[in-house]
C-alpha cells in the first residue's frame, strides 16, 4: 500500500523539485547579471581611451564617446539602465563594432550554433556506439585499442589537437598539400545559398568540427563504457537473461538505457562548456562564431560586447545544467517519484 | 560426458526427476590464462522430483550459486550435464529459450534484481513478451502479482521498485517468474536479504505454490533452520561438491558427514549435538585439497575418530566418490557413510563413472 501513498503524493513532489531547479536556474542567471556588471567595472582600462588606442584622437572627442556610452553616469545610475537594457534584450553598443551588441551576437552565433551541434552529434553517437561496444565486448581488440586511444585523446589539450590538425590536413606536410582550407568559414566570393556555397562551408567547416567530436568523444566513450560496465554486473540483467531474452536485447532493453542515464547528463552538462570552450577551437580555425567574437572583444577590449558574450556563455551553461536535471529526472524513476 | 549413465533405480524414478544434474563440473579459469583455475563446482550429481522442495546448502564460497547458475544455463560447465525431464539442456539462447519458462530464476536481492526503471507491471509482463504467452496481458500479470500476495493487484502496476518493501520486492520477482506458469523455480538465498519478519511470509508463498500449482523449487541457503522448515529434500555442499544428501528429516536427525555435523551443532533449534566451531582455512576453490576435501577441517580426524576406525589414511589420500542424485540418505565420508566406503573400495577395479578421477 506504500506504492499508491507514493502515488497520490508523486505530482505534487515532482512539481516542486521542478519548481525549485527552476528558481535554482532563476537566481543563478541574476547573479550572473549582476556579477557581470561589477566585473567589467571593476576591469583596468578606460574604455573609451581603448577604443581610440594608437590614434590621435581630440579629448572632447572621446568625451563625446564616453556619453553616448553611458559611462559618464554614476554607477547606480549606470546599473540601473544596464538591467533594465539587458532585461529588455539591449546589450549595449560594440565599441568594437558601433552597432548593437546583440545584433552582432545574433550574426555570429550561427557559426558556432553548426560547429558544436554537429561536433555534438557527432562525437555523442559516435561516443556511445564506442562506448557501448567496448563495455560488452570488454578486453576485445576493439576494447583496449578504443580504450587506449580515447585516453590518449582524453589528455590532449584541445588547442594542441587542433594545432596538430590544422598543421597535418590544413597546412600540409612535407609532400603533402593541405587538404582542408586552414581557416574561415568560407572562401572569399562563394555565394553561400548555392550548391557551391554549401560544400565551401563544409570544406571549412571539416577540421573545426573534427577537433571538436574527437574532443568529446574520448570522453563520452569512456563514460559511457565505465557506466556501462558497473550496469552488466547487475542482477536484473541475470533476471532478463534467465527469463529467455537474447544477449543483445538485454544490452539494448535494459543495460544501455539505464548505463545511458549518466552519460546523458554529462553530454548537456557539457554542452554548456562546449560553448565556452569553443573559444580556442574558434581561435585555432579563424572559425567566426562566438568563441573568435569573444577573443576579438577581449582584445580591444570591448567591455558591451564581452559582458553580452559572457552573459550567453553563463546563461548556456546554466541551462544546460537545468536540462541535465530535468532529464535526469524524466528519465529515472527513482528521483522522478522518490 | 556421462550420458551413458543408468538412471537410478528409486521408486520415483517411474515418473523420472523434473531436473537431473549429472557430474557437473563448472571450472573457472584464471583471467588470461595465469594462476589457477577456480573448481567452483566439482563434481556434482543431484535430482529434483516433480512437486519437491530441494534445499541445497553449505557455507559461503562452497559453490552453491554456481551451481544454480549452470542449472538455469547462465555458466556453461566445464563438463557433465544438466537435464530437464530427461532432455539435456541445449546450448545458447535460442536452445534454451523454451527450458527458461519452464525453469525460472529468484535471486537473493530483489532489488538488484528487479531493474530499477521499469515499472512492476513492465517488470512482469517482460517474460511474457519474451516468450510471446497468448491471453489478456493485464490480465496474466494481475493474476500473477495476486498469486504473489500483492492484492489487489492493479494498484501494484505503475508502482517502481524504490517504492516497494523489500518483501513486495521480492513477490514482485516471485510474480514475474510466475506469470509464466513454470514447472520449476530455482531460488538463490530468495530471503537471505530480508527482514527476519518478511522471511516467513515469503516463504510461505513459496510453499503455498508447491501446494497449489505442484512446482519443484531447488532453493539455495546457507541457512540450515530455513531448509528445515521447507524442504523435503536437503543436500549439502562443500568446495564444489555435494557431500551429504537425503530426506531432510533424516538427514537432519541424524546428519553422517562431519561437516553436516557441524554446520548443524551451530543451529540454534539444535540440542541434540555438541557445537562444534569449524577451525582452519575456509576452503579455497582454488586449492583442493587430496583425498577426501574436507580433511584439513574434518573434526572426526582431527579428533582421531577416523583413525580409530581404520579410515584416516583414505581421510587423507583416497578421492571420495561423487554422491549419486538418489533419493536415499548418503554422505561423502569414509567414516560415516557404509555404501561409500564398499564403493570407493571396489572404485580402482570397476571404475565406475560416480568415481572422481577420471577426467
Ligand atoms: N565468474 C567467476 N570467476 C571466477 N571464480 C568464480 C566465478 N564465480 C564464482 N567463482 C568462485 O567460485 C566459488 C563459488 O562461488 P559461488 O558464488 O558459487 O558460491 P556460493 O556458494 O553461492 O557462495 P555465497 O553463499 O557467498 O553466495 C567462489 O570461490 C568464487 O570465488
Ligand atoms: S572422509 Fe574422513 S576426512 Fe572426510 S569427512 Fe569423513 S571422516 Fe572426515
Ligand atoms: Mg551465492
Amino acid at each position: 500500500m506504500a506504492a499508491t501513498s507514493t502515488r497520490t503524493f508523486r505530482p505534487s513532489a515532482g512539481q516542486r523539485r521542478l519548481g525549485a531547479k527552476l528558481i535554482g536556474a532563476a537566481l543563478s542567471l541574476a547573479f550572473v547579471l549582476v556579477f557581470n556588471f561589477f566585473l567589467f567595472r571593476v576591469l583596468p582600462g578606460d574604455p573609451a581611451k581603448n577604443l581610440t588606442r594608437n590614434r590621435l584622437v581630440p579629448a572632447e572627442q572621446v568625451e563625446v564617446l564616453r556619453e553616448s556610452f553611458g559611462l559618464g553616469k554614476p554607477l547606480p545610475q549606470q546599473f540601473a539602465q544596464y538591467v533594465r537594457d539587458t532585461l529588455s534584450g539591449d546589450l549595449g553598443i560594440s565599441y568594437k563594432f558601433r552597432r548593437p551588441v546583440s545584433e552582432v551576437i545574433a550574426e555570429r552565433i550561427w557559426p558556432t550554433v553548426l560547429l558544436l551541434g554537429l561536433s555534438t552529434l557527432l562525437s555523442t553517437a559516435i561516443g556511445l556506439w564506442i562506448g557501448i561496444r567496448g563495455a560488452w565486448r570488454r578486453n576485445s581488440v576493439f576494447d583496449r585499442v578504443s580504450l587506449g586511444a580515447s585516453l590518449a585523446l582524453y589528455a590532449m589539450p584541445e588547442f594542441w589537437l587542433g594545432i596538430m590538425l590544422l598543421i597535418a590536413f590544413g597546412v600540409g606536410v612535407g609532400p603533402l598539400p593541405g587538404l582542408f582550407p586552414t581557416g574561415g568559414l568560407s572562401s572569399p566570393d562563394t555565394e553561400l545559398a548555392s550548391l557551391a556555397g554549401v560544400a565551401d562551408v563544409a570544406r571549412h567547416l571539416f577540421l573545426p568540427c573534427l577537433t571538436l567530436t574527437l574532443a568529446y568523444i574520448a570522453e563520452y566513450a569512456l563514460v559511457m563504457r565505465s557506466s556501462l560496465l558497473d550496469e552488466l554486473t547487475e542482477d536484473y540483467l541475470t533476471t532478463a537473461r534467465a527469463k529467455g531474452l537474447r544477449d543483445a536485447l538485454v544490452l539494448r532493453r535494459h543495460a544501455v538505457p539505464n548505463a545511458l542515464l549518466p552519460t546523458t547528463t554529462l553530454i548537456f552538462l557539457n554542452l554548456g562548456f562546449i560553448v565556452s570552450g569553443a573559444i580556442t577551437i574558434e581561435t585555432v580555425y579563424s572559425w567566426p562564431g562566438l568563441g573568435l567574437l569573444s577573443y576579438e572583444a577581449l582584445r580591444t577590449p570591448d567591455y558591451p560586447l564581452l559582458q553580452g558574450v559572457f552573459l550567453l556563455f553563463s546563461a548556456a551553461v546554466i541551462i544546460a545544467n537545468l536540462i541535465a536535471d530535468l532529464l535526469y529526472a524524466y528519465l529515472d524513476p527513482r528521483v522522478r517519484t522518490g | 560426458m556421462t550420458a551413458t549413465q543408468p538412471a537410478p533405480a528409486a521408486p520415483e524414478a517411474a515418473q523420472g526427476p523434473i531436473l537431473e544434474v549429472r557430474d557437473l563440473h563448472v571450472h573457472f579459469g584464471a583471467r588470461r590464462g595465469k594462476g589457477p583455475t577456480a573448481k567452483a563446482v566439482d563434481g556434482v550429481d543431484l535430482q529434483v522430483q516433480p512437486g519437491e522442495i530441494v534445499a541445497l546448502a553449505g557455507e559461503s564460497g562452497c559453490g552453491k550459486t554456481t551451481l544454480a547458475r549452470s542449472i538455469l544455463g547462465l555458466v556453461e560447465p566445464t563438463s557433465g550435464q544438466v537435464l530437464y525431464r530427461g532432455k539435456p539442456l541445449g546450448r545458447g539462447t535460442a536452445a534454451l529459450k523454451p527450458y527458461r519458462r519452464e525453469v525460472q530464476l529468484v535471486l537473493q536481492d530483489p532489488t538488484g534484481a528487479l531493474n530499477p526503471r521499469q515499472s512492476v507491471y513492465e517488470s512482469v509482463a517482460e517474460g511474457l513478451r519474451i516468450h510471446g504467452v497468448k491471453g489478456d496481458e493485464e490480465t496474466l500479470v494481475a493474476d500473477a502479482l495476486a498469486r504473489s500476495g500483492l492484492r489487489p493487484p492493479r494498484r501494484f502496476f505503475l508502482a517502481y521498485p524504490h517504492e516497494l518493501s523489500g518483501g513486495q520486492r521480492q513477490r514482485v520477482v516471485i510474480a514475474g517468474a510466475l506469470a509464466l506458469e513454470p514447472s520449476m523455480l530455482v531460488a538463490d538465498e530468495p530471503v537471505s536479504s530480508l527482514d527476519a519478519s518478511v522471511r516467513g511470509e515469503i516463504l510461505a508463498l513459496l510453499l503455498g505454490l508447491v501446494r497449489d500449482l505442484g512446482l519443484s523449487i531447488l532453493v539455495v541457503t546457507h541457512d540450515l533452520g530455513l531448509a528445515w522448515n521447507i524442504a523435503d529434500r536437503l543436500a549439502v555442499m562443500y568446495l564444489g561438491r555435494i557431500v551429504e544428501q537425503g530426506p531432510t528429516e533424516t538427514v537432519l536427525a541424524n546428519p553422517r558427514h562431519p561437516y553436516t555435523r557441524a554446520l548443524l551443532s551451530v543451529v540454534p533449534e539444535v540440542h541434540h549435538l555438541e557445537t562444534q566451531i569449524l577451525s582452519g582455512e575456509p576452503p579455497d576453490p582454488t586449492r583442493v585439497p587430496p583425498g577426501c576435501r574436507f580433511h584439513p577441517r574434518c573434526p572426526a580426524l582431527a579428533s582421531g575418530e577416523a583413525a580409530r576406525a581404520g579410515v584416516d589414511d583414505r581421510c587423507r589420500n583416497e578421492a571420495v566418490p561423487i554422491l549419486r542424485g538418489v533419493a536415499e540418505h548418503h554422505a561423502a565420508c569414509f567414516l560415516t557413510d557404509e555404501s561409500v566406503k564398499k564403493e570407493s573400495e571396489r572404485r580402482p577395479r570397476t571404475r565406475g563413472s560416480h568415481a572422481e578421477g577420471l577426467q
